[in-house]
């Protein structure tokens, strides 16, 4: 009879193999998923995990799309150590962009070498803006930070909706729900020539950075992590709790809202109503299988991009739904999940009536 | 001080098996051997003490009894037959009851539907009420079937305990430290019904570290240490140095205590306090004076449950008041003050729970001492974290204070209790403060470790700290303090010097009855006192 024995310490290898463990059957599942299809299931695992890699401007695109997930994890990580459970990125994303749009169009043709700064401080401000919220009625009135931050993602949605179908639509955009195309100083300069990864990508590396720091090396991100780990422990040492959930509250947003800012002013170069594209709340799968730590996030981040650019190369190759990529993301958060079980328990053969 | 007559035990009959018996048993858990190899028998109607300290084995062997676990090895006989006990209510079923240490009863219900609640079947209430009646008055245990458990003091509770486990006719009661949470009277009631319940043929387990109460209760002993057994006495023939010796395999250490310097500074007064507890089965303080001095040690005592959980929060900060001056600490009124500001101020906290509030479980001892050491002993530059100094801090506390472990990289909740305890107290202590507040200082540690912290309390005193103490220990309050006050129902009595009273007198005063305090009684909470 197998049974489960509790450790009696949690095992730090485990922590470790058992994202690797998510990985590696997220990708049985996969095959079997494409056999049961009727597709080859090698080449299948050609198109989904090879092609994104193959070359020079495949890797680019990679990065791109993992630059948006590494920046919103970063900030969401520093709040989930401190238990301050922003599940809104997605709406604090829109939110960033939506600043950094008005940003753009507010200077227009300008050429001005201060149009970038300027979107980067209102992308920040603007997520910073919208997990206000959430904090505000978390602190003022204990409301459930979980369910305000997410319904406000719904909102922020509809906001965006209104503004590009409304006071923002491109007046020669042939009705399409966007703004106009930003000028050449509204937009993010590449970081490879003929590519189009821009410097966002080192702006999250950098965010990567300084959320190490924050958390491993700052006194205030000591305090963080002892809220999560024990809050009478935060209480007795006189860490204030409102102060952590306005500092994990308004990170997080921040953070997001520099990604929002960096699809407007990458890739899209204008504010559409498909912004944001799940990257928010596929940044929180990012943030757990990167367990929370900068380095795990950066790996985390690459991986999942993979995973959405799979799918999209499933989609044009393959002939599958693009609701692939989430079958995907959503069976390696899965196998984590059961994954984890064994960093508290290990498993132990026992003979019955022993 | 004779309180019950001398002992008789009884006398064991060739014919009828022993009630319980015990051979082997063992029991391993992945990094521990909690129980090894241990034989243990009870006749009817004998009272059998465990002793033994913190971490010595008593209570997996008794959880082991009552088939809350299962043991490794060994065999287990019950009135003569050989049986498993799959779970607590089989052991029930076979007539074994248990009193926890801590309570398994639900506050918002009544005494009667407590009981039924752990009865089989679903029965009648009114029936039920008459039975427990008439239990209890049977042996000496007063409780109220209609009356709500979150409005009954500590003692009351463990009598509703007893009482449920009375109902089932139990023919072994196992009673688990049932002492630490009663005053002398309450306690001498409990041994008069424990031996009546004796005396009609019931065996009784008593677990307990406390030597004078095993000596005065109890027929038999088996002493345990390391998880085997040490020895087993008769300990109306022991010594209290004897059966410690038994216990801890050396002699009782003892604290060096000589008298205070006079004339101190006022280093903490409370001045009036009042406050409403947010915790509907919280007790409100009321109206509490007092003043601690610059080089003396100042013990409340109190059965627990009085205040002193919402006494000690408002102390420390983790609970700030509405009003500066009720709470002044060093001279400056403080009661808004957060618990990082008035550790500023020069004082030093050592809370009751260890896990999980006086450090955190996870993280390393080099951590933990960031958690109240990072700004007094200069962790924190520029916002960001000095590690190398958090690691000298916490080997300092580690060396100075003995702590066995693995070192500042070990995790805290690797550490025993007693460790962990001397751990955070050093890390108080070493901080220099002006002033100390401790909560319980050696609740569950064993008997030589808490003698060194009451010694590093009583040294701290001598270098001129002042010193507050809160336990429910009154022993240790006598040993260590310098004047006495007692917390009953969120009042302070007056202070006495400890030369002055004695534990029969701070006993009576534990129940609310100090000279002056039936004045007061019916006031109602002054939340509102204008400031002067």
């Amino acid at each position: 009879m197998l049974e489960l024995e509790a450790r009696a310490e949690p095992s730090r290898l485990m922590s470790w193999a058992s994202p690797l463990l998510a990985v590696a059957l997220m990708l049985a599942g996969g095959l079997a998923v494409f056999a049961a299809l009727g597709k080859d299931p090698v080449e299948g695992f050609r198109v989904f995990f090879l092609n994104p890699v193959k070359d020079l401007y495949a890797l680019s695109e990679l990065l791109l799309k993992a630059t948006p997930l590494m920046l919103c994890a970063i900030g969401l990580a520093i709040g989930f150590r401190a238990n301050v459970w922003n599940i809104g990125a997605e709406g604090q994303f829109m939110l960033g962009a939506v600043a950094a749009t008005g940003v753009a169009l507010y200077f227009g043709d300008s050429e001005s070498a201060l149009v970038l700064p300027a979107m980067v401080l209102a992308g920040a401000a603007g997520g910073a803006a919208w997990a206000a919220i959430p904090a505000l009625l978390r602190t003022r009135f204990n409301a459930n930070e979980i369910l305000v931050s997410l319904m406000l993602v719904y909102v922020a949605q509809l906001f965006v909706s209104w503004l590009v179908f409304g006071p923002w639509k491109d007046p020669d955009g042939f009705n399409f729900p966007q703004t106009r195309m930003f000028a050449e100083a509204a937009t993010l300069p590449m970081v490879i020539e003929g590519t189009r990864l821009h410097f966002g990508f080192a702006i999250a590396l950098a965010a990567l950075v300084a959320g190490y720091a924050f958390m491993n090396r700052s006194h205030a991100g000591f305090r963080m992590r002892v809220a999560g780990e024990a809050v009478d422990a935060a209480r007795y040492a006189g860490f204030s709790a409102t102060r952590m959930i306005w500092v994990g509250l308004l990170l997080g947003g921040a953070a997001a809202g520099l990604a929002g800012m960096g699809e407007v002013a990458g890739p899209m170069g204008q504010l559409t109503d498909k912004v944001a594209s799940g990257y928010g709340f596929a940044a929180i799968i990012v943030a757990f299988v990167g367990r929370l730590n900068a380095f795990g996030i950066l790996l985390a981040s690459l991986l999942m991009a993979l995973l959405y650019i799979g799918g999209e190369q499933a989609q044009q190759y393959l002939n599958l739904p693009n609701s692939i990529s989430m079958v995907f993301q959503g069976m390696l958060l899965f196998f984590l999940l059961g994954a984890d079980v064994f960093i508290h328990y290990r498993l132990r053969l026992r003979r019955r009536g022993a | 001080m004779p309180i019950l007559p001398p002992l008789t035990p009884p006398q064991p009959s060739a014919a009828a098996p022993a009630r319980l018996v015990l051979q082997g048993i063992g029991k391993v858990y992945p990094t521990v051997v909690a129980n090894d190899d241990i034989g243990l028998t009870v006749r009817a109607g004998e009272i059998r003490a465990i002793l033994g300290e913190n971490g010595a084995g008593k209570s997996t062997l008794m959880k082991i009894i009552y088939g809350v676990t299962r043991p490794s090895s060994g065999r287990m006989f019950w009135e003569g037959e050989e049986v498993q006990v799959e779970s607590p209510a089989h052991a029930r079923s076979l007539g074994i009851g248990m009193v926890f240490q801590h309570f398994s009863l639900f506050e918002t219900l009544t005494v009667v539907e407590n009981v039924a609640l752990a009865l089989p079947g679903k029965p009648a209430l009114d029936a039920l009420a008459q039975r427990i009646v008439e239990v209890s008055a049977r042996y000496g245990l007063p409780v109220d079937p209609r009356r709500h458990i979150h409005a009954l003091s500590v003692g009351e509770r463990q009598r509703v305990e007893i009482v449920r486990c009375l109902l089932q006719d139990p023919r072994l009661l196992i009673m688990d430290e049932p002492t630490s949470v009663l005053t002398p009277q309450a306690v001498r009631k409990l041994f008069e019904t424990l031996r009546r319940l004796a005396d009609e043929g019931c065996s009784i387990l008593y677990i307990s570290h406390k030597l004078d109460e095993i000596r005065e209760l109890c027929h038999t002993a088996t002493v345990l240490r390391g998880g085997r057994v040490t020895g087993e006495c008769i300990p109306a023939q022991e010594t209290p140095a004897s059966m410690a010796r038994l216990m801890i395999g050396k002699e009782l250490p003892r604290c060096e205590h000589d008298a205070p310097q006079a004339g101190g500074e006022v280093r903490l007064r409370l001045a009036g306090l009042s406050h409403a507890s947010d915790d509907p089965f919280g007790t409100d303080l009321r109206d509490l004076h007092l003043d601690v001095h610059a080089g003396e040690i100042v013990g409340i005592a109190g059965v627990s449950g009085n205040g002193q959980q919402e006494l000690l929060r408002v102390i420390s900060g983790e609970e700030p008041l509405a009003e500066r001056f009720p709470v002044q600490i060093c001279g400056v009124e403080a009661g808004r003050l957060s618990p990082g500001r008035r550790r500023r101020l020069g004082m030093a906290f050592v809370p009751e729970e260890r896990l999980g509030r006086g450090a955190v479980p996870t993280m390393s001892l080099a951590d933990n001492a960031l958690l109240t050491a990072a700004h007094s002993q200069g962790m924190v530059t520029a916002g960001f974290l000095r590690f190398e100094r958090a690691r000298a801090f916490a080997r300092r506390c580690i060396d100075d204070f003995n702590v066995k472990c693995g070192g500042p990289a070990a995790a805290a909740k690797s550490l025993s209790g007693g460790n962990l305890q001397k751990f955070i107290v050093g890390r108080e202590i070493l901080q220099a403060p002006r002033l100390l507040v401790c909560a319980q200082p050696t609740w569950g540690v064993d008997v030589g470790a808490a003698a060194f912290i009451r010694q590093q309390i009583i040294d701290l005193r001598n270098r001129g700290c002042a010193v507050l103490v809160i336990s429910e220990e009154l022993d240790e309050l006598f040993e260590i303090c310098d004047r006495i006050a007692v917390i009953a129902k969120g009042r302070l009595s007056p202070v006495r010097a400890a030369g002055d009273t004695s534990i029969e007198d701070i006993g009576v005063w534990m129940s609310g009855l100090w000279p002056g305090a039936g004045d007061t009684a019916d006031a109602p909470l002054a939340m509102e006192t204008p400031h002067a």
